[in-house]
């Protein structure tokens, strides 16, 4: 996309200065309107927009959650200025500020708030999805190996935003297992 | 000889237009000129006062763990400078160089409703100081400038902050409907003998399209703040999920006013470059046509974008591809204006004027943004970098680029026009080479730290996470910029006052505000002008010395009052005589009552509220007696021998146009309220509600009679001019009665709107049918007042009843149907 944008960035900059340095004699009358309008402000963006839209939604695609048999799901539940996270496959348990996830496997994180509006975001593991009070939002995660994540909130929410952030931990399905049960990972 | 009649009737219009002498003369005046000039000086103030929260902003942030503000403060600082910018500065601007600009344009005297405009600049003065002083005393808002609840209700922000900001701007945006409504009017209809649509001048059509957009994207915003601020004051459980409400509503709401918002902004900066570039380039516009099917495509597409705001709130897959797509469609009509006007540069030889440099620095910028707003209309990139510095770099690339650097170029370009002298001193080119490249520096470090994952609005940030560089540089140079705007606004001071005595027409441009004497005297022009061509000036250089000769129509000033041509829309034809009122310190006394109903409520002082608002009535009747005479005049001589009407005595008079643009926006926001009413209803959760309203018999009777009769009685009342008036008067009267009390029946059904979102929805809905039968009452009562003064009562005021009844009318119907239904089905 960056590439891209250059590229047209340069264009546009090129005809610029190409029409500043282009000094006629006489102010020419209205021609080259046809290459103008139907060439470069309808035929360029249409052709490159389509391309790009179409990218987008087949990349978007990829990200949607579909059924998969290995599926777990995980509960986040973010107030101000804190996160709570409990697991379906252990009724009872409960963490805060650490969600804990199976490495290698894809996690549904089932989101919602107490209070106001939160997001919750894991740069490296997915794209950001808010918090709501009243809806529950799910967003799927895959952690490629075992390891820890830093999360923060990405929505403004007073006074105590900067420091609403926790933290991630992928287990391999040992640890995982031992997670569940109970016991420390 | 001819000089001599040039001054004969220069004389005899300043003496007419003039205002009064002194310091009450700025209180009172309502021509564009003087309203314009102080419109566009507090607009340029709150512009210095939200670049210093601004600095303050890039001060806190110049170095890791600061302790130069803490999170309350820059968190109020954040969201003032935000909506400073948006609500006080961009908007106000771009109608006051409108008010300022268009009548000369268009080749009238004045704007369709000269105090209409003055009440809008004194509710603008009043309620954007009471947001400083509230800053001032500490009571800023600080749940940034899009106010998301449940953040703000008073549950999370029980202070004043959020009122402020909700009564403040809810004011504000009532003096830019009252604007918008003025210049839609102006342009339809106030214009030069001749001038048909297609001769207009480019900048017209654009800010016709933007005024439209004004009346149909302001209104869910203010029906968004009416439901916050009484959920704040009275509990009504709009976002409050557990009693049926949803804070999704106010997002919804928000954004259907905030993207249009963006383009409302763009388009009037579009405007200024599609006038001023071709003169620049001394040649003409490429492509009229397209670029006026462009601007108007804009506008409608920037209504259907709303939700790309609100990708990470959880929206359906099929939603989000459809905004998607939508959102990349916008690049379309941006890039057929984009590249008309390099194809004018192109066909043109430009000279490298002041003017011309700011529109060079808003291509390299503006291109820069649009494109990181095709980025951001992807969602799988918008997920990661929604909410980051990369949104506010590109938003300030879009708002800086797009509408602040070519608002200078239009300053510059106009200063001739609007002072009468010429640029000497050249601190405006030192200015525009310290504020480009200081805005690229600032806000490409920005961009990179937003994708290094600096989220927007944190007050800090630690050390070692690799943005500590990026901010300090983005700090310095945005200190730079800073001094460069300074010398900016210096710039245009010392040439306001020190300047070169111009001649008439510096730039040889060829539209119609360049025919009027500079600086332009208040009476505009001393006929109005015949034009034949999209260009009159280029086509006729001794236009202005006819103009001046009184050549044109209204030429005789032996009426001694304020008069100009109303045209037929199409065709330009000359239809009517309008008479303006002159000097009046109405606008600012309703200004004044206004904004003390609107701003009481903050001290609880609900009673000075009501008072007020009684005032405001009583006002508003005053000014419209006024406005219309007890007799009528007949056809009137408009020179040329042309004999035509005065258009009070029209069947649609300026009042009924006015009307028919602001029943628009009402609708507008009728049409809101049933979108809120229908979203919670299929969205919100803890819907349905326990109970529904079930209705008896009499009410649904009572509500259709009263409709029929609401759209019987004014219109017997227009046949019967001339005739007796009361048939009419009691039937309209008795209408506006019932359907007020079919509305009592659904408050009296259901007396608990705190319970839940869809009781309180209900007494909305009664209560927008029981307001607009009042305001029909209200007008009924002024022209039973002026049968009994003995007034003739015209057709066109019957019009204007009607036109207001059938609204309430068709809207009360929706309202309670809307409302009783459900119950007749459960």
């Amino acid at each position: 996309m960056l590439a891209g944008s250059a590229a047209i960035l340069l264009l546009v900059l090129g005809l610029l200065s190409a029409a500043l340095l282009r000094r006629p004699a006489i102010p020419e009358a209205e021609t080259g309107g046809r290459v103008w309008f139907w060439g470069f402000g309808l035929g360029f963006p249409l052709v490159t927009l389509a391309a790009l839209t179409l990218y987008g939604l087949v990349i978007g695609e990829r990200l949607l959650p579909r059924d998969a048999p290995d599926l777990a799901t995980v509960e986040a539940e973010a107030r101000q200025w804190a996160w709570t996270f409990t697991y379906p496959d252990a009724p009872g348990l409960a963490t805060d500020g650490v969600l804990h996830i199976p490495a290698g496997r894809p996690v549904d994180v089932r989101i919602t708030s107490r209070d106001v509006i939160h997001s919750f975001w894991v740069p490296r593991l997915a794209g950001k999805l808010d918090a709501i009070p009243g809806h529950v939002n799910i967003l799927r995660i895959e952690a490629p190996a075992a390891g820890t994540f830093a999360g923060q909130s990405a929505e403004f929410s007073g006074e105590g935003y900067l420091g609403h952030v926790f933290t991630v931990q992928a287990h391999d399905p040992a640890a995982w297992a031992r997670f569940l049960a109970g016991g420390t990972p | 000889m001819t000089q001599r009649t040039a001054l004969r009737l220069h004389k005899a219009l300043a003496r007419i237009w003039a205002p009064e002498p002194g310091w009450r003369g700025w209180l009172t005046t309502n021509n564009n000129n003087d309203i314009g000039r102080l419109f566009l000086a507090v607009a340029t103030g709150f512009f210095v006062i939200g670049g210093i929260l601004a600095m303050l902003i890039r001060a806190q942030l110049a170095t890791p763990g600061s302790a130069f503000m803490g999170p309350e403060a820059y968190n109020q600082v954040f969201t003032m400078h935000g909506t400073v910018m948006m609500f006080l500065f961009a908007i106000p601007f771009f109608e006051a160089l409108s008010m300022l600009l268009l009548p000369g344009m268009l080749g009238t005297r004045d704007l369709a409703f000269p105090r209409l405009g003055a009440y809008g600049l004194w509710v603008y003065i009043f309620g954007g100081s009471a947001v400083i002083i509230a800053m001032l005393m500490g009571l800023a808002p600080d749940g940034g400038w899009f106010m998301y609840p449940p953040l703000t209700s008073a549950a999370f922000s029980p202070g004043l902050g959020a009122d402020v900001w909700l009564l403040g701007i809810t004011s504000i945006e009532v003096s830019a409907i009252a604007t918008a409504v003025e210049v839609v009017v102006t342009v339809l209809r106030y214009r030069a003998a001749g001038m048909s649509l297609s001769r207009m001048p480019i900048f017209a059509w654009y800010i016709l399209v933007v005024s439209v957009m004004i009346l149909t994207a302001f209104p869910p915003m203010i029906l968004g703040s009416l439901l916050l601020e009484t959920e704040r004051a009275l509990d009504w459980p709009f976002f409050q999920v557990e009693n049926g409400g949803d804070p999704l509503l106010w997002q919804h709401l928000f954004w259907l006013f905030g993207h249009p918002e963006v383009y409302i902004i763009f388009l009037p900066a579009a405007g200024m470059i599609a006038t001023i570039l071709p003169v620049m380039s001394r040649t003409t516009l490429l492509g009229y046509g397209w670029v006026v099917a462009a601007a108007v495509s804009l506008a409608v597409l920037s209504f259907g974008l709303w939700v790309h705001h609100m990708f990470t709130t959880g929206i359906p897959h099929l939603g989000l591809a459809f905004f998607s797509a939508a959102s990349t469609l916008v690049a379309v009509p941006t890039s057929v204006m984009i590249f008309s006007w390099i194809g004018t540069l192109w066909k043109g030889r430009v000279r490298m004027e002041l003017p011309m440099l700011w529109l060079l620095g808003f291509f390299a910028t503006f291109v820069i943004g649009g494109l990181t707003g095709v980025m951001l209309a992807v969602v799988p990139f918008n997920w990661q970098v929604h909410d980051t510095h990369f949104v506010v770099a590109h938003l300030h690339y879009v708002l800086i680029g797009g509408y602040v650097f070519p608002m200078i170029a239009a300053v510059t370009y106009f200063q001739p026009l609007l002072t009468g002298r010429f640029r000497y001193f050249r601190l405006g080119e030192v200015a525009f080479w310290l504020v480009v490249p200081a805005f690229h520096v600032t806000f490409l470090a920005v961009h990179v730290a937003g994708l290094l994952g600096q989220r927007r609005r944190t007050w800090t940030y630690d050390e070692g996470q690799g943005w500590e560089i990026l901010n300090l540089v983005a700090s310095i140079a945005s200190f730079v910029m800073a001094i460069g705007f300074a010398l900016v606004i210096l710039d245009i001071l010392i040439n306001t006052f020190a300047g070169l005595r111009g001649q008439r027409n510096p730039w040889g441009a060829p539209t119609l505000e360049w025919a009027a004497p500079t600086p332009s005297p208040t009476y505009g022009f001393g006929s109005i002008p015949i034009v034949r061509g999209r260009y009159p000036m280029a086509l006729d250089p001794d236009l202005p010395q006819r103009i001046a000769k009184g050549e044109g129509y209204l030429a005789d000033t032996a009426r001694n009052r304020r008069e100009t041509l109303i045209v037929d829309t199409m065709t330009g034809e000359p239809a009517e005589v309008a008479v303006l009122p002159g000097n009046s310190r109405l606008p600012f006394l309703l200004a004044v009552v206004t904004s003390t109903s609107f701003l009481a409520p903050l001290v609880g002082a609900y009673w000075l509220s009501a008072l007020a608002l009684s005032g405001v009535v009583i006002i508003a009747l005053i000014w419209v007696w006024q406005l219309v005479p007890a007799t009528t005049e007949g056809p009137v001589d408009a020179g040329r021998g042309a004999l035509l009407p005065v258009a009070s005595e029209t069947a649609n008079p300026p009042g009924w146009w006015g009307s028919l643009f602001l029943l628009l926006a009402d609708g507008v926001h009728f049409g809101s309220l049933v979108f809120g009413y229908a979203f919670l209803w299929t969205v919100a959760p803890n819907w349905p509600p326990s109970s529904y309203l079930r209705s008896e018999v009499w009410p649904v009777m009572l509500a259709l009679g009263g409709a029929v009769a609401l759209i019987a009685g004014p219109r017997l009342l227009a046949r019967a001019i001339g005739r007796p008036a009361l048939p009419g008067l009691l039937v309209a009267t008795c209408g506006a009665l019932a359907l007020a009390a079919a509305a009592a029946s659904v408050m009296l059904a259901r007396p608990a709107p705190e319970g839940h979102a869809y009781d309180a929805t209900l007494w909305l809905l009664a209560g927008h049918t029981a307001f607009h039968a009042a305001l029909v009452l209200i007008m009924l009562g002024y022209l039973s007042l002026r049968r009994i003064a003995g007034h003739a009562l015209r057709v066109g005021e019957a019009r204007i009843v009607s036109l207001w009844a059938d609204f309430a009318a068709a809207t009360g119907l929706v309202a309670l149907g809307a409302a009783w239904l459900p119950g007749a089905f459960a």
